[in-house]
């Protein structure tokens, strides 16, 4: 877009607004402009967020990469990849890390999908 | 393990057991600042405590070696490529006084999906991986005690991986880092969406490690075509990261605002960067400001950049900053060297504190002028940010080109940087959360159901996470065989481990060398005569860095670098002892207690007098001024001329300077000087001091005299021996 310097009609709304009122105005605009990104953010999660979680759970940055491409390759990013991890913990009765680096070698999986899929069943 | 500043630091024990290392501390540390401190005979207003060890400013050696450390923290950036070389530079920043290391990453390094292990060499800057951060801040745990200031580590929570790279830093005691999802979109083209969603888990996790975080504002200053025109879309920017902080978790008074004096001279910078630097600090009064050096207009003059950053801190000086950030002098010819990373923290320290209390004398206006450009840069980006959301958000106002637009807002000119909300690195990469999401960790932003397990705490899941029980942190050592430190340390093991030194700016034994030549040569011949000239010299790889025009045909100023493989064994040298030297006070206060006179003169068929003169005259800092009466008979004085005035006037020493040197003259007089003296009885009570720039004062005392001096003698190079050793001779008798 291109568009001539318009300062002195585009203002006038501002023109008679205290300094602190013009203040106050700055920062309502901010949040506006800030806060649906904010409820957006606190509702997706991403592949870095997911492994950032992997590793706070005490997995190398190695395993949390093949637990989270696998987790996303069958469609379970919705659930977090720590819950996959700590789902399977609680259905092989095991410690996080067997459980993760089980998943991390391809195994597990189905055992955590139908567990999921029975929690969806029973709670719908 | 403790440093003794008499060592280098021994980079093989910091890497040592570093799979056990937790660092001794987390969060950010500010400056202790006094409202009023005395230090040696001043009174400092924006001074904090002084360092236990330091290398103070050259200067100090006349005000009591003392070394003011200004209030606010001091940043030097640091990025060689090689983390092992960095951590022995960062030692000597230190101790210049900087308190803020800043980590630069390689290139490419935020484009990377996910953590970078071991220790890989880097390209303008390090792979950021656990090891080589675990190092440093080990290293900079040891430094910090060396000093007597915590000393903040800083890096990058930014690219696609910023999460992870953010629970690294939280779990290894990294204490500020960069964090601004703006910076992804507008100049590293990764997705919009994926940046904001990971910013938010960053910088929860920031806030959990009390880590401070700058913005990336200051990219605007130095990509738009004129960065005084993007002033009020800085604001903006710093406004929607600042609240995308707050809403995220982080303290305001840990966000820190990355703002630029936008100009530089000739352009009246302080007329633009003034109103600017204080309608920001209007507004954004309750966050914290780190004052960052103009680099857009930076040259390779490494003069004309000082000149500019010291304009910069007075800027910082009439309003506030928090971190004052420094730019190495050289960083528009090279990837910066260790000595420009030194002059920058010097030049901040110096300019900082010769600033001190200066605004308990100056005031800035609070109208006309001052007044009208303030409000005019509220008022425009507060237009800009209506103009935001009337377009319908954030990621419309980007796809259509809002910032980075090289027109004065509300002006346009259609050339700003546009990115699609589909489009860049990492498109399409955000998962909704299901309702049942869940994640068994502390420091997790957004939707978390963790009522499902009834969980107090998420972490409760699993017995706490590594933020609680850092036992469970998995560290990698290396993965590629070759390039890592060990290969590294392997290939210059002899410069480390043996008392060899070669030239270095930047890697242990990098063999490189600059070199300033002028030239009576217009700027192109000149350019191409100095490479000969290297060539001459046995310089590899040489390279013009530098040029400056002193007139368009009578000369041309150039610096150039170039590699000389060469060695030295220091244990090889014969060093000749380092002349004794009292303080002025030390040596003023010998004199008043027991007053001393001299004879001085130029021997022989000598009409030389400079040198005599620099060493006796008040006004070139000579002994008189420390009250020693001075006799001086002239030039071409025989010697028992001057031996009868010492007589005469019952003097306590006599000065003979002997310039000319032929046929080994200047020695022959000394030995007959003292011949002279022990024929008229009077050698044991009298010193013959023998100077002059062909003087070597071993030969000379073979002659007979009590001492000589060489090139480069001072005045309280004399006092000193003259108190020295008339103290001795008095404590005799």
């Amino acid at each position: 877009m291109e568009r001539k310097d318009d300062f002195k009609e585009r203002r006038s709304h501002l023109e008679n607004l205290t300094d602190e009122e013009l203040k106050l105005r700055f920062w309502e605009l901010s949040q506006r402009i800030v806060e649906p990104m904010i409820d957006m953010a606190g509702k997706y999660t991403s592949p870095s967020i997911e492994r950032s979680i992997l590793l706070r759970m005490g997995f190398s940055s190695i395993e949390a990469k093949a637990i989270v491409e696998q987790v996303i390759d069958r469609g379970l990013m919705g659930k977090g990849a720590g819950h996959v991890v700590y789902r399977l913990s609680t259905i092989e009765k095991c410690d996080i890390r067997k459980a993760g680096t089980m998943l991390a070698n391809g195994n597990g999986w189905d055992n955590v999908i139908e567990s999921f899929e029975e929690g969806n069943k029973s709670g719908s | 393990m403790v440093l003794d500043y008499n060592e280098k630091v021994d980079l093989e024990e910091i890497l040592k057991d570093l799979e056990k290392y937790s660092p001794k501390r987390k969060g950010w540390t500010w400056r202790n600042k006094k409202d009023s401190i005395t230090i040696g005979d001043f009174e400092y207003k924006n001074c904090s405590d002084s360092l236990k060890q330091s290398v103070p400013l050259p200067s100090a050696k006349y005000f009591g070696g003392i070394d003011p450390q200004p209030d606010c923290s001091i940043t030097t950036e640091i990025a060689s490529g090689r983390f092992e070389d960095d951590i022995r530079r960062m030692r000597m920043a230190a101790w210049h006084g900087a308190d803020h290391i800043m980590v630069i990453r390689t290139a490419g390094q935020s484009h990377f999906d996910g953590l970078i292990e071991g220790t890989p060499q880097g390209v303008g800057g390090i792979p950021i991986t656990r090891k080589q951060v675990r190092a440093q801040r080990k290293a900079l745990d040891l430094i910090e005690e060396e000093v007597g200031r915590d000393i903040n580590y800083h890096s990058y929570v930014s690219g696609v991986a910023g999460p992870e790279i953010a629970v690294m830093f939280a779990e290894e005691g990294v204490n500020g880092a960069h964090q601004d999802p703006q910076y992804n979109v507008l100049y590293r083209n990764i997705n919009m969406v994926r940046s904001f969603v990971d910013a938010a888990e960053s910088k929860k996790i920031m806030a959990w490690a009390d880590m401070a975080q700058i913005d990336g504002a200051h990219n605007a200053n130095a990509t738009a075509r004129e960065a005084w025109k993007v002033m009020p879309e800085l604001m903006v920017q710093h406004a929607i990261n600042s609240m995308f902080s707050v809403l995220s978790g982080l303290k305001k008074e840990n966000i820190c605002l990355s703002t630029v004096p936008p100009t530089a001279p000739p352009a009246p910078c302080l007329k633009i960067d003034l109103p600017y630097a204080v309608a920001l600090r209007d507004l954004f009064g309750e966050y914290r400001m780190r004052a960052q050096m103009n680099t857009k207009y930076m040259e390779s003059s490494t003069r004309e950049a000082t000149v500019t950053h010291v304009l910069n801190m007075l800027v910082s000086r009439l309003t506030s900053a928090d971190i004052q950030s420094t730019i190495t002098p050289d960083e528009g010819r090279n990837v910066p060297w260790h000595m420009y990373n030194i002059e920058a923290c010097d030049t901040a320290k110096q300019a900082l504190v010769g600033m001190d209390g200066i605004l308990e004398m100056v005031e800035l206006k609070k109208d006309g002028y001052m007044k009208e450009k303030t409000r005019e840069l509220k008022e425009k980006a507060v237009l800009f940010m209506e103009e935001i959301i009337e377009c319908g958000g954030y990621f419309e106002a980007v796809e259509k080109g809002f910032f980075v637009d090289s027109g004065l807002y509300p002006e346009r000119n259609g050339d700003g940087i546009g990115r699609k909300i589909d489009g860049g690195v990492g498109a399409n990469t955000v998962y909704e959360r299901d309702i049942d999401y869940f994640a068994p960790v502390t420091a997790h932003f957004g939707k978390n159901n963790i009522e499902q397990y009834n969980l107090k705490n998420p972490s409760d899941a699993i017995d706490g996470c590594t933020l609680e029980n850092p036992n469970k942190i998995i560290y990698i050592d290396e993965l590629d065989e070759e390039d890592n430190v060990n290969e590294r340390m392997k290939e210059n093991k002899n410069l480390r481990k043996t008392k060899i030194a070669k030239p270095e700016v930047e890697w242990l034994g990098d063999g490189i060398v600059q070199v300033e030549i002028m030239l009576p040569a217009e700027k192109r011949a000149a350019e191409f005569a100095a490479i000969e000239f290297g060539k001459k010299m046995n310089l590899k790889e040489i390279e013009v860095i530098h040029k400056e025009v002193m007139h368009p045909s009578e000369g041309t100023r150039i610096q150039m670098k170039g590699r000389l493989d060469a060695f030295v064994d220091l244990d090889s040298l014969d060093i000749p002892k380092e002349l004794e030297v009292l303080t002025d006070d030390e040596i003023r206060k010998a004199i008043k207690q027991s007053p001393i006179r001299i004879v001085a003169g130029t021997v022989g068929e000598d009409e030389h007098s400079v040198g005599l003169r620099e060493i006796i005259d008040i006004k070139h800092g000579g002994i008189e001024k420390y009250g020693i009466e001075c006799n001086y008979l002239g030039t071409s004085v025989s010697c028992e001329k001057l031996v009868d005035a010492a007589i005469e006037l019952d003097a306590d020493a006599i000065l003979m300077s002997t310039i000319i040197s032929h046929d080994k003259i200047h020695y022959r007089n000394m030995k007959l000087m003292n011949d002279l003296c022990i024929e008229k009885g009077i050698r044991d009570k009298i010193l013959i001091i023998a100077g002059g720039t062909q003087v070597i004062p071993e030969i000379a005392v073979k002659q007979g005299v009590d001492a000589g001096f060489g090139r480069g003698t001072k005045g309280y190079h004399v006092a000193t021996f003259l108190v020295k050793n008339l103290g001795e001779a008095d404590n005799e008798s």
